[in-house]
């Protein structure tokens, strides 16, 4: 195949707009004066930083789901836990200025009669720490989930289930005061990251640029991996589980190092979007929030990773521009969004796009018309019986 | 029963036929109550009380009231009514009022009558006025009833209610200083018969019994008590469970056909639900409006509307949406879900986002209690309910030309086909006959939950999770799967907390299903791999 650059003509694209995007933001921002037309508001900076963040998030489920046919319903859980450990890295940095000038406990604890720190915000503090349990917390959960998942054979529909019953399930948990992790109200009122305030202007240029570049990691993570060997036997789990077996790999190992590495970008771009929206609460964790994940990932194209990426601005921004205009046409718009775009543009807007420029190569590199785990299995049985 | 009216109507007769000459109880009892003494009024009413004179609750009644009225000359009653007076002791209407004056209350004699009435009625010839006595002198736990009690059983013809009173009776006599040791025994053996939690309450009371063998036979009995309360409080659980399985079974039966059996990843079911959940607000809205008296019959009415609203609504998503994509079930599920979206706004544009009231019919209120559990009529028609749409739809799939055409369709399409089924037409008909079963259970939803545009959003998950539970495809599974979990959910309560319980059950499932990735019934066979 051709197509197994790392960097092809879309990903070439992408990182261009992503880097003019990571240069003319914050320069835009900084160096213009207020009343500019070309100013960028500072926040408008973190909101296209929390876009970012969804990027990434999408490209992780593009990554599984695109690639390898693993339909998680539960990656929001993965974007919320490395959320939560970045918001428990902010908590402490709190300090004594929080509401009851406790120097080590947070408000919400100190509220709630706790005597001394729970032992799992030992460590919290420190934010090396803390940035590895980011990827550890989200991967960790994703191995051990798809170890006993994938081992098992559960695939497709009851797959999606129970990812969804997993985020479910962890945001039930959440809720739970006694979690110790802020109960409801999850956890907010930040200071500073890393000494610097998360409010000030520098601050969320520096967030939204490192966002950016996370973003072009991941992507180059995705995309190193698809292009790989790896990634080969990765589609080809995809498009025949059981042949693939029966040709000698072990897709269950496959499908959890595809999982886990998925798991842990989601967890970075949880971390990432925290602090530029100020609040980490268990809602994130909500089944219908990773359900919209996978709908960015349609609209945009699955197994494109451009195109995750893309639909989950595109989606972000229209949700912006709706519920900002007419908050009662918003569930409409998006509703018809998901019909229509499974009805009319299964591939995508990036797979329609790259289909209509005609080229062949592209044609060639792109899944058949329904890059879905039970398809060929459906199709095997037809022709079996 | 009847014996006992005889015997009242011959006492009447006898009392009015011999007014003055042999003195009856009742007739010394009047004649202390045409009295100017408190004292004497007081002992009235107590003597009034056991004799069981039919008319002493009139008499006791008016006297609360100041409406009793008395002459001092002959010691003649009477009770005024309005502008009428009436003899107390016959009821005769007297013409004049001369001479009478109302008999004097004061806190002591009110006491006295509110304790008097609940001696009357311990004789009352209404069984459930006579239950009620009972029970409040048992609770009341007053020694000085124990005349009346022991009158009272000496008079009772029925077994259950002779139990209840032998019951006050202990209790009394357990509260009565100087009650002999054998009769202490006796009421610690009669309380143990009753075995609730007010017989433990008393029997508790007696740990510091001076008599050995009394505290030795409180001891047991309350050690026989605790264990028949918690086999009593474990049935109840189970019930509690049962209940909310079938509530689970109810709005995850409808999923068990689209879901199982036409293998549609149907996000889009819950607000079938909340559609059959509205059908009921608006059936009931028609009801209030017009026909108020009727109310009782706007749940009949609304589960065949709610059946044929949401099954509409079911066949057009079908025929617009869902044809499209067969064989893709996961991308069923975006379209799905989208269109769960559209409803939702739809009706919270329409019906707004606050809770509509949905009343319930006066079948579907109250309780009863059934060997000492408590029941809820509602809960209990939900559970028959249930059970019946369970049997009805296994019977349209098993035992009809439709059902059999149904399962031909998804077990081998283009056979089905070529054997002239129209297969689009079966497709349609069934995920419409799946969203109507989902609109049925809304209406029994509506009764128990509220009605409101996110009403479906709660099923959804839970729903999924037992179809997937019970195994795709198979009704039975879907049943054994909603009672199970709801059984497992009600008994982890009281342990974790109804929201760690429902974590707990959440991971369970998913454990599960690595164990049986087909859920607990799984089908056998090719169809497995699809």
């Amino acid at each position: 195949m051709t197509g197994s650059r790392l960097v092809d003509g879309k990903g070439a694209v992408f990182l261009a707009v992503l880097a003019a995007a990571a240069v003319l933001v914050p320069v835009l921002n900084l160096t213009m004066p207020e009343g500019s037309p070309l100013h960028v508001p500072t926040y408008l900076v973190s909101l296209l930083g929390k876009y970012l963040a969804y990027a990434l998030l999408a490209v992780s489920l593009d990554l599984v789901w695109g690639y390898c046919g693993i339909l998680s319903l539960g990656h929001g859980a993965f974007f919320a836990l490395g959320g939560y450990a970045m918001g428990m890295y902010l908590m402490r940095q709190i300090g004594p200025r929080g509401v009851y000038g406790n120097p080590v406990l947070p408000d919400f604890m100190v509220f709630l009669n706790y005597k001394e720190l729970p032992w799992y915000w030992h460590g919290f503090d420190i934010f090396p720490f803390a940035a590895v349990m980011v990827l550890v917390l989200p991967g960790l959960l994703s191995f051990v989930f798809g170890w006993l998942a994938f081992r098992s054979r559960v695939t497709g529909v009851y797959l999606s289930i129970i990812t969804q019953a997993m985020t479910f399930a962890l945001m039930l948990a959440f809720f739970r005061n006694d979690m110790g992790l802020g109960g409801n109200n999850g956890l907010t009122d930040f200071k500073d990251v890393l000494g610097f305030s998360v409010q000030a202007q520098g601050t969320r240029v520096a967030l939204f640029v490192l966002t950016a570049l996370a973003l072009a990691l991941g992507y180059l993570v995705a995309r190193a991996m698809t292009v790989s060997a790896f990634g080969k036997v990765l589609v080809a789990i995809r498009d025949a589980e059981s042949r693939t077996r029966f040709l000698g790999y072990r897709t269950e190992h496959f499908k959890v190092v595809a999982f886990t590495v998925s798991a842990a970008m989601a967890g970075v771009a949880g971390a990432l979007y925290v602090p530029q929206v100020g609040i980490i609460n268990p809602s994130e964790f909500a089944p219908a929030n990773s359900i919209e994940a996978v709908i960015w990932v349609a609209v945009g194209g699955r197994g494109t990773l451009v195109g995750a990426a893309l639909g989950a601005v595109l989606v972000n921004y229209a949700k912006t521009m709706l519920t900002g205009v007419l908050p009662d046409a918003w569930l409409f718009a998006l509703g018809a969004l998901f019909v229509l775009v499974t009805l009319f543009l299964p591939r995508g807007i990036v797979g329609t796009l790259i289909e209509r420029l005609g080229s062949r190569r592209a044609k060639a590199r792109l899944p058949g018309p329904a890059p879905d785990a039970l398809a060929p299995e459906l199709a095997e049985e037809g022709r079996g019986s | 029963m009847r014996r006992w009216l005889a015997l009242l109507l011959a006492l009447c007769c006898a009392a009015l036929a011999v007014p003055a000459a042999a003195q009856s109880p009742a007739d010394a009892a009047y004649g202390r109550l045409a009295s100017d003494s408190y004292g004497d009024i007081e002992a009235g009413i107590a003597a009034l009380a056991t004799t069981g004179d039919p008319r002493a609750g009139a008499v006791l009644r008016a006297l609360a009231d100041g409406r009793l009225l008395y002459r001092a000359d002959d010691r003649a009653l009477a009770i005024r009514d309005g502008a009428a007076l009436a003899d107390a002791r016959t009821g005769a209407a007297l013409a004049s009022a001369d001479g009478f004056k109302p008999v004097r209350v004061n806190n002591r004699v009110r006491r006295a009558i509110d304790a008097a009435t609940g001696t009357l009625n311990l004789v009352a010839p209404d069984p459930a006025t006579r239950r009620a006595a009972a029970e409040a002198v048992f609770k009341a736990r007053d020694a000085a009833a124990l005349p009346a009690l022991d009158a009272a059983i000496a008079r009772e013809t029925d077994a259950g209610l002779r139990r209840t009173l032998q019951e006050a009776r202990a209790a009394a006599l357990l509260a009565r200083p100087g009650t002999p040791e054998i009769d202490r025994l006796g009421a610690v053996d009669a309380l143990r018969e009753r075995g609730d939690g007010d017989a433990m309450a008393l029997l508790r009371g007696l740990a510091a019994d001076p008599a050995q063998s009394v505290r030795d036979a409180a001891a047991r009995a309350i050690a026989g008590i605790e264990t028949r309360l918690a086999i009593v409080a474990n049935v109840q659980n189970a019930w509690y469970g049962i209940s909310l399985g079938s509530v689970l079974l109810l709005a995850a039966i409808g999923l068990a056909i689209t879901f199982g059996v036409m293998g549609i990843i149907n996000m889009a079911h819950g607000e079938m639900v909340m559609l059959g959940a509205y059908t009921t607000f608006l059936v009931q809205e028609g009801f209030r409006r017009s026909a108020p008296d009727l109310f009782d019959w706007s749940l009949p009415i609304a589960i065949p509307l709610a059946f044929l609203a949401a099954g509409a609504v079911g066949v057009l998503i079908e025929r617009l949406v869902i044809r499209h994509l067969y064989g893709r079930p996961l991308e069923t599920l975006l379209a799905t879900w989208g269109i769960s979206l559209i409803l939702q706004q739809a009706v919270r544009s329409v019906f707004g986002p606050t809770n509509r009231e949905v009343g319930a019919p006066s079948y579907m209120s109250g309780a009863f209690d059934l060997f000492g559990l408590s029941i809820t009529w509602g809960r209990l028609w939900i559970v028959v309910f249930a059970m019946a749409v369970f049997v009805g739809l296994n019977l349209i799939l098993k035992a009809t030309s439709f059902g059999l055409k149904t399962r031909a369709v998804t077990q081998n399409r283009r056979m089905a086909a070529a054997m002239g089924i129209r297969t689009p037409w079966v497709d349609a008909m069934t995920f419409g006959l799946g969203s109507g079963i989902a609109g049925i259970a809304g209406v029994a939803l509506s009764q128990i939950d509220n009605v409101s545009p996110n009403l479906g959003q709660g099923y959804i998950i839970d729903s999924f999770l037992v179809v997937v539970f019970g195994g795709v495809g198979n009704l039975w599974g879907t049943l054994v799967a909603a009672l199970s979990l709801g059984v497992a959910n009600k008994f982890l309560e009281p342990y974790a907390g109804a929201v760690l319980g429902k974590i707990l059950l959440l991971v369970f499932i998913i454990l599960f299903i690595q164990k049986r990735p087909r859920g607990l019934f799984a089908l056998k066979g090719r169809a497995v791999e699809s």
